[in-house]
């Protein structure tokens, strides 16, 4: 009899994705989408898709799924979450989402501690417009318009958005993980359990940043992206959990 | 209004960091079915403009409160009427548009806030209560009606609540086909056309005999009321018709009015925007005066009683 060891999460709708050759979200989607189907919380779960690059995750995830502008993801997750209280409410937003244009509504979502769960996926870029500088872009780093380089005094210096939101008292649970390798994305599947799991138990705000490669506009293989995020990225966004109130 | 959420129901007040922010709140509240508004003046109103598009887009019932303050840029917090563009043009970016409602007494900021949450749910589309700082400082003697009973309100079988026992749904307003694209913008423009047919309304006063007609909204209208009165005092055949819906415009009965009278003022608290609405309704067939004191000035009825004379005079009006 045939053993079956690998599958398409029960969550997550039968289409192809759409995202480039070597991205991280087709894995972060995943990985989330069995998440969602092991804890069970399937048929109560409502997420709410960026813009940018994830603004297709509508078409992936199989649960209900409600579009937020570029940046208010946490507004609009704070909307639904006040709603249905007892529903689980996540955000999907990339770094340029939720560290530029959604900084506001995410450090106060935070400090609110609305009881949701945040996925950052930081691929220091604006990916779907091209490959422009974000504010995570690390110094030195070369995208569409910092050609020489991020450059410290005319761009300013990459944000550490996942620690500022750790300084918020309404903050619980925040992580950050990278899914370059079998054990980060690992790593990554398990923090973002706990992310849910803490707005299961009502503890207040979670978030999982989720450092993530972008071979097309890094302008690398896939593995020399996954290779830079060891060698580079976290040289600047160290993984670690950077908050866990929850013991 | 955060004391009364707290004590209903289910309700639930939140106090948002910022205009964007309370708007996409409530974007997010109805999505998951909730009856939600958000208010602000001028300046926080064009800061959630985005949210209002994504609303239309979206077909989503929400209420918002315009109490229309001094413009343009910070301006003051005087009342004024020069968000009026704004309101029934859309506001945000796309093609759509948004219910205008445009209380002038307290009483019918009652009235209008229920209508606005019945327009809301019935046409799945955001709803807007233009008052101003005046209406918004007013205190006057109303009836509330009857609390709505919450189990008769119309069923919303889109909402996300969990796909339990059904398919998951998808609320979003990313339509990258063009030829989708373009069915839902005609879509849309089809219920604008419904809307437009079924609740444009007007307040018609002494405009039975009336050789002038005031077109006034509002604060504006309850001034010209005034000036009215006085007008007739003095054996003046003016009258008054005060749009109730800024859009849907009432231009049918604007037009039906052209029939009879030759002349209109429009009397607004800015430099001139409904006019463009009055003139389009009656196309060329009538004399469209106008006076408007922007600024936050806030006319008297003498003030609009000499306006009255003065015009008449100078139109012939007294002449049979």
């Amino acid at each position: 009899m045939e053993k079956v060891v690998f599958k398409r999460p029960k969550y997550m709708k039968e289409a192809p994705f759409h995202y480039c050759p070597g991205c991280g979200h087709s894995i972060i989607h995943r990985l989330m989408a069995e998440v969602i189907g092991e804890l069970g919380i399937g048929e109560k779960t409502i997420g709410v898709p960026p813009a940018g690059c994830a603004v297709l995750a509508y078409d992936y995830f199989d649960t209900d799924m409600g579009e937020a502008p570029h940046g208010r993801g946490a507004a609009v997750a704070t909307g639904i979450k006040r709603t249905l209280p007892d529903r689980i409410v996540f955000s999907y937003q990339g770094d340029g989402d939720i560290a530029a244009i959604g900084t506001a509504e995410t450090i106060h979502a935070a400090n609110r501690g609305e009881n949701i769960t945040v996925i950052f996926v930081n691929n220091n870029c604006y990916g779907m417009t091209g490959g422009q500088m974000a504010p995570t872009t690390l110094l030195d780093q070369k995208s569409t318009t910092t050609p020489g380089g991020r450059d410290k005094n005319r761009d300013g210096t990459p944000i550490d958005l996942s620690e500022m939101l750790a300084i918020t008292r309404g903050a619980v649970y925040i992580e950050r993980t990278a899914v370059n390798s079998i054990k980060n994305i690992r790593k990554t599947k398990k923090a973002i359990t706990k992310a849910f799991k803490v707005q299961m138990a009502g503890l207040g705000f979670s978030l999982v940043e989720i450092l993530s490669p972008c071979p097309t506009n890094w302008k690398m293989s896939p593995i020399d992206a996954c290779r830079w995020i060891d060698e580079n990225v976290t040289q600047t966004f160290p993984l670690k959990v950077i908050k866990d109130e929850t013991g | 209004m955060s004391g009364a959420m707290a004590n209903l129901e289910g309700g639930t007040f939140i106090q948002a960091e910022s205009e964007i922010a309370a708007i996409n709140m409530v974007l997010g509240a109805s999505m998951a079915g909730a009856r939600a508004m958000t208010s602000s003046s001028s300046p926080g109103i064009s800061l959630k403009q985005e949210g209002i598009s994504f609303l239309a887009a979206s077909e989503l019932p929400a209420v918002i409160v315009n109490s229309m303050r001094g413009g343009p840029g910070l301006g003051n917090i005087a009342p004024s009427q020069g968000d009026y563009f704004q309101a029934t043009r859309g506001g945000g970016h796309g093609d759509y548009r948004t219910i205008v409602l445009a209380p002038a007494y307290g009483q019918e900021l009652v009235d209008l806030t229920r209508k606005a949450f019945e327009y809301a749910d019935r046409y799945l589309t955001p709803v807007m209560i233009l008052a101003d700082g005046m209406m918004s400082q007013m205190m006057e003697p109303v009836i509330f009606p009857d609390p709505v009973n919450l189990s008769e309100l119309p069923s919303k079988p889109w909402i996300l609540d969990g796909a339990k026992e059904r398919p998951s749904r998808i609320i979003k307003s990313l339509i990258l086909g063009t030829v989708a694209m373009e069915e839902h913008n005609w879509k849309l423009a089809r219920k604008y056309e419904a809307i437009s047919r079924e609740i444009a309304s007007a307040e018609t006063y002494m405009t039975e005999d009336a050789r002038l007609v005031i077109v006034a909204y509002g604060t504006a209208a309850r001034v010209a009321k005034g000036g009215i009165k006085r007008a007739r005092e003095m054996g003046l055949k003016v009258g008054l018709l005060r749009p109730v819906t800024l859009w849907p415009f009432p231009g049918n009965t604007i037009r039906e009015m052209g029939r009879l009278v030759k002349d209109f003022l429009v009397f607004e608290m800015n430099t001139g925007q409904m006019i463009d609405d009055v003139k389009l309704s009656l196309g060329g067939k009538s004399n469209v005066h106008f006076y408007g004191r922007p600024g936050g000035i806030i006319s008297t009825p003498d003030e609009i009683a000499k306006v009255i004379s003065s015009l008449y005079y100078r139109q012939h009006l007294e002449e049979d």
